[in-house]
């Protein structure tokens, strides 16, 4: 993985906001105070009269994005992860997803990419309580380019939409042209030994993984689901069905979010020898985003060593 | 232009009509909040039919005023309005609450025509104003925002995140009412969160007040038409109300908040809400 030339996805997101607004007269842009750090500063100074600086007041924010929506406008709002999921939790819950308007909650500050600034801004449950909302989808890009292509997407798509960005630089994965279907997943090595299954800047850390199991002769799956919800149950069940061994790679819990949504699809259709990587149950702490990768158990070494266990059962 | 003492006289009438149907929708469904609805009748009846501009047959219309039920488990009060508007049959307020029904306990926008956004979480509905009239400026619309507020969700903090921003936003085309019947479900207001000095607050916080008789219709209708003039700040009517208005056991009752009336209590409601220039009219399905 090149790390001395990664990117933090929230870049991306606030350079295709911009491409956005030329195209889109009705795309709107809502901020709590955060614009340089969600990188909604870059919308603010292209289009001011459709940024709408709200002040710190997440709750507030998200419920007047709602009203935006039913007058025809596509809001964006942003703010940290923690903030847009858990302080406007119910807000989302019952004005957004209930009533489906056409929010999008883009959100930076995903997981622990925020990883000096400590648990308060680390969001490490949000995608188990998006998933559990319905009608969401839920999109983590792994890189730039994802990142680019999956907000145009969002944009595009007719509903409420929760997107997660690092604050974090993360490798750049893709190419500019590879395009992104919501809700397909991306097969991005095959392998018939076990299946490596990542979201979001876990990505990467599967794709270092498939290079150490390589070089040990194992051949990996890696595939990158981009979208939680609605999840590709197909690209997950063949893997599993290939491979007959699966390891989830989140920058989450591993109660509620990617683990726990391909447990349920494995259940149901093709019981499968499991391991999750992820926070086990634990908040994190401060630290540089890396180094709390290896600290709780989410580096490539912790999956390679997850991988060898399913191998040699 | 001053507003003719028939029209106000008709509203008066309206709001009976409203009323008595409030009780008989609670009354069928054993369930839902009379409280509340009869203490905002009046507003809602001068909104709905005085200064609304509504299309029934085009409840999506872009050009129509919205309208708010912050409180939203007074929606009986919203549903008689909307039936009585044309919305949708006044026979069907007699499925309030039912299952497979269009009325649901609290407001749904997919559910119910005319009715422009769900409500029915506290303290949520000024931030969905907020929202329609940036929205409406930014179209140009002349479109007005109302959004009736009950006072024991002013204890919720949003509601001031959101009376923050109209002000920021200079929402001209935002009105909101303050339904002041000064119990909420535990008690009185004094009691459970004061929220005085309220008038004084909603000052601090840039916004034009008024502060009325909530079941004056010659007051409500002269305060709005007065809203309406006020250029760059949105504007609150503090409406003093009776909580149960109408019915005089339920008057400043908090126990009927969410009860519904038995026979015996229907009947004697219905008798006190009868209207006397039509007196045939109670108990039957339409009023």
């Amino acid at each position: 993985m090149k790390w001395a030339e990664a990117i933090p996805t929230r870049f991306a997101y606030g350079e295709e906001l911009v491409a956005l607004g030329h195209e889109l007269p009705n795309l709107v842009v809502l901020e709590a105070d955060i614009s340089k750090s969600t990188q909604t500063y870059r919308f603010a100074k292209a289009f001011p009269e459709r940024f709408f600086q709200m002040g710190v007041a997440e709750s507030n924010m998200m419920l007047v994005a709602a009203g935006l929506a039913t007058t025809g406008k596509i809001p964006f709002a942003s703010t940290y992860a923690v903030f847009g999921t858990m302080r406007a939790c119910e807000q989302v819950r019952t004005f957004i997803a209930h009533t489906h308007l056409n929010v999008k909650i883009a959100c930076s500050h995903g997981g622990v990419t925020p990883g000096n600034d400590g648990v308060t801004h680390q969001a490490t449950e949000d995608l188990g309580i998006m998933r559990t909302i319905p009608g969401i989808t839920i999109i983590v890009p792994a890189d730039y380019h994802a990142t680019r292509k999956l907000v145009r997407a969002a944009a595009h798509h007719v509903g409420p939409v929760y997107l997660r960005f690092t604050r974090d630089p993360v490798p750049v994965i893709y190419r500019e042209e590879d395009e992104f279907t919501i809700g397909k997943g991306k097969q991005l090595r095959s392998g018939s030994d076990v299946s490596l299954i990542a979201i979001g800047d876990m990505v990467a850390i599967a794709l270092e993984a498939h290079e150490q199991l390589a070089q040990r002769g194992i051949q990996a799956d890696v595939i990158d689901i981009h979208t939680l919800k609605p999840l590709d149950r197909e690209i997950i069940v063949a893997s599993a069905r290939k491979t007959r061994r699966v390891v989830t790679l989140e920058d989450h819990q591993i109660h509620g979010g990617l683990g726990s949504a391909v447990a349920e699809v494995l259940g149901e259709e093709c019981p499968t020898p499991l391991r999750r990587i992820g926070l086990r149950d634990t908040f994190a702490e401060s630290g540089e985003y890396r180094l709390l990768l290896r600290k709780y158990g989410m580096d490539a070494d912790a999956v390679v060593a997850a991988a060898m266990e399913l191998l040699q059962r | 232009m001053p507003i003719p003492h028939a029209t106000v006289e008709q509203l008066e009438r309206q709001a009976r009509v409203i009323r008595r149907h409030i009780i008989r929708m609670i009354h069928a469904a054993q369930s839902g909040h009379p409280g509340g609805s009869l203490s905002a009748t009046d507003i809602v009846t001068a909104l709905y039919f005085h200064f609304m501009r509504v299309d029934p047959g085009n409840p999506h219309w872009p050009e129509r005023d919205r309208f708010i039920l912050s409180k939203g488990h007074a929606c009986p009060v919203w549903y008689a309005a909307l039936a009585e508007r044309g919305f949708f049959p006044v026979e069907e307020l007699l499925t309030l609450r039912q299952i497979n029904g269009r009325l649901q306990g609290h407001p749904d926008m997919e559910k119910t025509p005319g009715v422009d956004i769900s409500t029915g979480s506290l303290g949520q509905g000024l931030s969905l104003g907020v929202g329609m009239a940036l929205g409406l400026k930014i179209d140009r619309s002349s479109a007005r925002v109302y959004v009736v507020l009950g006072d024991g969700e002013l204890n919720e903090g949003e509601i001031w995140e959101a009376a923050m921003a109209a002000a920021k936003f200079q929402l001209d085309n935002l009105t909101a009412f303050v339904d002041y019947n000064n119990l909420q479900l535990d008690g009185w207001c004094s009691d459970v969160m004061p929220i005085e000095p309220l008038r004084d607050k909603w000052r601090a916080f840039n916004w034009e007040t008024f502060e009325i008789d909530g079941h004056s219709m010659r007051q409500i209708v002269d305060t709005i038409e007065a809203a309406q003039q006020v250029t760059g700040r949105p504007s609150v009517i503090i409406a003093h109300t009776v909580k149960g208005k109408g019915v005089s056991f339920m008057e400043n009752q908090c126990d009927w908040h969410g009860r519904a009336p038995n026979d015996a209590e229907f009947e004697q409601a219905m008798a006190e809400l009868q209207d006397p220039m039509d007196s045939a009219e109670v108990g039957t399905s339409r009023a």
